[in-house]
């Protein structure tokens, strides 16, 4: 299938980029350099991956082949070609000939970029229309056949809806049909479906693995190992600016040279990292945490138990949506219960419900053999701290006035009134529990990173001393090597404190490595139940099926060679 | 490898990061002292004042501006400059009075819209919806014609035409914050509704405000000072700025001072208080954002 793993022939050469160096000017003179000495080719029908974690450099690599590095960027280079063309010092004009003609760009956020107001269609035929190419009603023909080429089902009444109207997979599809309306040469595609699901997500690979059959070049920008496994010829490898490694596709995800490209294939969880470290952090010291407060061994018994929960809501329309429809489940002490299923599937509102942060319509839960959501609330706010939370983005999950100390303090003095200066003693070990130092306590989390505001969010969590933290998507925004440290860490929390976890996650991967059982949810209904790996290797609900289907599994096992060497 | 000809940067400035917000410009430092000039004004009208505010003097009448009379007399020779200082009092009170019970009006209102039960919240709704339908200054002419003019009706009226702008504001901001991660995790912890509510809700849905304080006090002043024109606000003789502005307009032909002057502070403390609020504004939304 790969008919260009060989050596290209020179003629096919569409891009070239040798020493490629970015840099930013910043409002006070000083200037960041953020792509050093970039150097690749792109041949025709090649799909090349620009690989790395956010601020490598890999989204301005791409941006500079369109002209679209920003006013601020002093782009440089030996050679900047398209067919053979300089790209060097060009005019707007020049390029808003270029872009869409001869380039196609796709973006990661289908949403935000189709304009809301404008029907997909029109929105498709833009391009067609800025570059002159053909009458009103031929573009009316064109956009059609282009939706179709996309797979967009029943393309005649998608292309007079608006974007809103769209389903993710389908805006997304829409977003490739219009940069591929000019019939470009070269299409790059930055993070294509970061945002989606596992199985809208094989739906928009395949499109782009059409293409690139059809001879098309693609340059494809993802953190995802496995979206890049599934698409490209050759891979490029980047770090602060740089290109650490580069080669085929195979060869770097099957034997990674560089220590960088090891650490990233080693980050990505998978059914075969259960049980093993993905980072290359030490075990977290955590059980000096809490000596002796609590005897895990007293209460035996389920932690946390829901039977036949209900909740519906009632949307703006008025209509009734049941989004959690007669779920049952038991979480046990030092257990992971991993939740698996994609956007819409009631994940989030389980675990409002767990929390009791949510009454269930019908149904009950129980949290330590005790009535959970029934319970008034004074009773429940006493049960509070044993049950805590890590919120998907952990940025609006802090008060925006609030430095670390406080949004420690303020925990652990919940759990437990100590004064105000043992408190802050208590901050500063659990920063340390979480690889966090004294400098972050002053720290606002808005001027952290996401894997550190996520650090600070577990640190609270754990901060009262919890039986059992839901973590809802905690890990889905990070980067792949910084989820993997995270996931290390909470897995070092669970052995040494004995935690329980609520494990909600739409990545079929994480949700493998991290759990003992696991739920698979769709549209409401927990479709299938059982031990995680029962469910991995021999799925029984169709859905399931579809589910690790979807996932770019074969890739992961080449993956995996690496690791298991 | 070629070496790159990176633009040399510029001396190091002062410190960016939290410093940066302390750089306040020359526009916000010039309102800031003239807001105080005004001030000292209306607290101790004598220091500033060079004649007696009622003190009538035939013999000098409608003089121009001069170094006896700095902003000339009017028809029965009183010191303009020393009745725009003694005005300053009863304008900036009717402004910060008109703003403090705008303040309360709003903060009760839009608590109980955005925080309060459904039994409580919707007709509080029903009822901002209806005070929005009426354009601020007919709601206002409307509640001075049924308290008779005063500065304490001038007050009540335009405070609460203006009340309900602000407790939309107010619902609004309450809302987002309810519904923010935060407060979720506040309650997820075991807070009771009443910290949860002191501690994240008020502080973080009343930020905004603050600079809307400083713009509303601007405002108000020119709305109680646009009654008092019609006749409708404080009476003569009191020298509250609109009442100037009303006095002076049969002579505008003649003595074009009378309505400068006046109108020239007027617009002095509200640009000050507007470029203030505007400031305040900036910072407090900076620092969300940045």
């Amino acid at each position: 299938m790969n008919i260009h793993l060989g050596e290209p022939v020179a003629g096919d050469r569409v891009v070239r980029v040798k020493n490629l160096n970015v840099s930013f000017v910043g409002p006070a003179g000083r200037s960041h350099h953020v792509v050093k000495n970039v150097s690749f080719d792109l041949h025709r029908g090649q799909c090349l991956a620009l690989v790395g974690e956010s601020g490598s450099g890999k989204s301005v690599t791409a941006r500079s082949i369109l002209g679209l590095s920003g006013e601020t960027a002093v782009v440089e280079a030996d050679a900047l070609e398209l067919d053979g063309e300089s790209l060097l010092g060009r005019s707007d004009s020049w390029w808003r000939r270029i872009r869409g003609s001869r380039i196609g760009y796709v973006l990661q956020d289908a949403l935000v970029s189709l304009d809301p107001l404008r029907p997909v269609g029109k929105e498709i035929a833009e391009p067609l229309r800025l570059h002159r190419r053909g009458t009103r009603a031929t573009r009316e023909a064109q956009v059609l056949e282009l939706l179709e080429r996309v797979g967009v089902p029943s393309p005649g009444l998608r292309a007079r809806q608006r974007s809103g109207e769209l389903s993710g997979g389908l805006r997304q599809r829409a977003l490739i049909a219009s940069a591929i309306a000019l019939d470009p040469g070269i299409v790059i595609a930055d993070e294509p479906t970061t945002a989606l699901d596992v199985t809208v997500q094989a739906q928009v690979l395949d499109v782009l693995k059409e293409m690139l059959e059809a001879g098309t070049s693609v340059i494809v920008i993802s953190h995802d190992l496995a979206v890049v496994a599934k698409l490209a010829d050759h891979i490029l490898v980047m770090q602060d600016g740089q290109i650490v490694e580069s080669g085929r596709a195979e060869d770097v995800l099957r034997r990674p040279r560089h220590p960088y490209t090891q650490q990233l294939v080693d980050a990505v969880p998978s059914e075969h990292t259960k049980g093993t470290r993905l980072s290359l952090d030490g075990p977290a010291r955590t059980r000096e945490l809490f000596p002796g407060t609590r005897d895990h061994t007293a209460d035996d018994g389920p932690l946390l138990e829901a039977h036949h929960v209900v909740k519906s809501f009632r949307g703006p329309d008025k209509v009734q949506r049941t989004a959690v429809d007669d779920v049952s489940f038991r979480l046990d002490r030092r257990e992971t219960l991993g939740i698996v299923g994609e956007s819409g599937s009631g994940k989030s509102t389980l675990a409002r419900i767990a929390l009791a942060l949510e009454t269930p319509d019908s149904g009950r839960v129980e949290f330590l053999g005790r009535p959970w959501t029934a319970a008034p609330p004074r009773e429940q706010r006493a049960v509070r701290r044993r049950i805590s939370v890590v919120q998907q983005d952990p940025l609006s999950s802090f008060d925006p006035r609030w430095r670390v100390s406080r949004i420690l303090v303020d925990a652990i003095r919940l759990g437990d009134p100590v004064n105000a200066h043992r408190a802050e003693e208590r901050a500063l070990e659990l920063l340390g529990a979480v690889r966090l130092g004294e400098q972050h306590l002053d720290a606002l989390p808005l001027r952290m990173s996401g894997g550190q505001r996520q650090r600070v969010a577990i640190a609270r969590a754990i901060a009262t001393d919890p039986d059992v933290i839901v973590l809802d998507e905690a890990v889905s925004a990070l980067d792949v090597s910084v989820q993997a440290q995270i996931l290390d860490l909470l897995a070092d929390l669970q052995d040494q404190l004995g935690v329980s976890y609520l494990f909600i996650s739409h990545d079929l991967g994480v949700i493998h490595h991290v759990s003992d059982r696991v739920i698979v949810m769709q549209d409401g209904h927990a479709v299938e139940q059982g031990p995680a790996d029962q469910i991995f290797s021999d799925p029984q609900h169709p859905y399931t099926q579809k589910l690790l289907e979807s996932l770019p599994r074969l890739e992961y096992a080449t993956l995996r060679e690496a690791v298991s060497r | 490898m070629s070496v790159l000809p990176l633009p040399v940067p510029p001396a190091p400035r002062a410190r960016r990061g939290r410093s940066r917000a302390l750089r306040v410009p020359v526009s916000v430092v010039i309102s800031a002292a003239v807001v105080v000039l005004f001030v000292v004004a209306a607290v101790f009208p004598g220091l500033l004042a060079t004649h007696d505010p009622l003190k009538t003097d035939l013999y000098a009448t409608l003089q121009k501006p001069s170094g006896s009379h700095w902003l000339g007399t009017d028809d029965v020779g009183r010191d303009l400059f020393s009745r725009i200082v003694w005005g300053t009092r009863t304008s900036l009170l009717i402004g910060l009075g008109v703003m403090a019970l705008a303040m309360v009006v709003a903060v009760v209102m839009g608590l109980a819209s955005g925080l309060g039960p459904s039994w409580v919240s919707g007709p509080v709704n029903r009822l901002l919806e209806v005070m929005l339908a009426f354009p601020t200054l007919l709601l206002a002419l409307l509640l001075v014609a049924l308290l008779g003019p005063s500065a304490e009706s001038l007050i009540v009226s335009v405070g609460v035409s203006t009340a309900p702008g602000y407790a939309r504001l107010i619902r609004a901001q309450t809302i987002s914050v309810k519904r923010s991660g935060y407060v979720e995790a506040a309650r997820a912890l075991g807070h009771t509704t009443r910290t949860v509510v002191r501690q994240h809700v008020i502080p973080n849905a009343f930020r905004p405000l603050v600079a809307l304080i400083a713009l509303g006090i601007g405002t108000s002043v020119v709305w109680a000072s646009g009654l008092s024109f019609l006749g409708l606000g404080v009476a003569p003789p009191s020298s509250e700025w609109g009442l100037l502005l009303n006095a002076g307009k049969t002579q505008i032909t003649v003595a074009w001072w009378l309505e400068i002057f006046p109108g020239l502070a007027i617009v002095l403390v509200t640009l000050s208080f507007t470029l203030i609020g505007r400031y305040i504004q900036a910072v407090v939304e900076g620092d969300h954002v940045s």
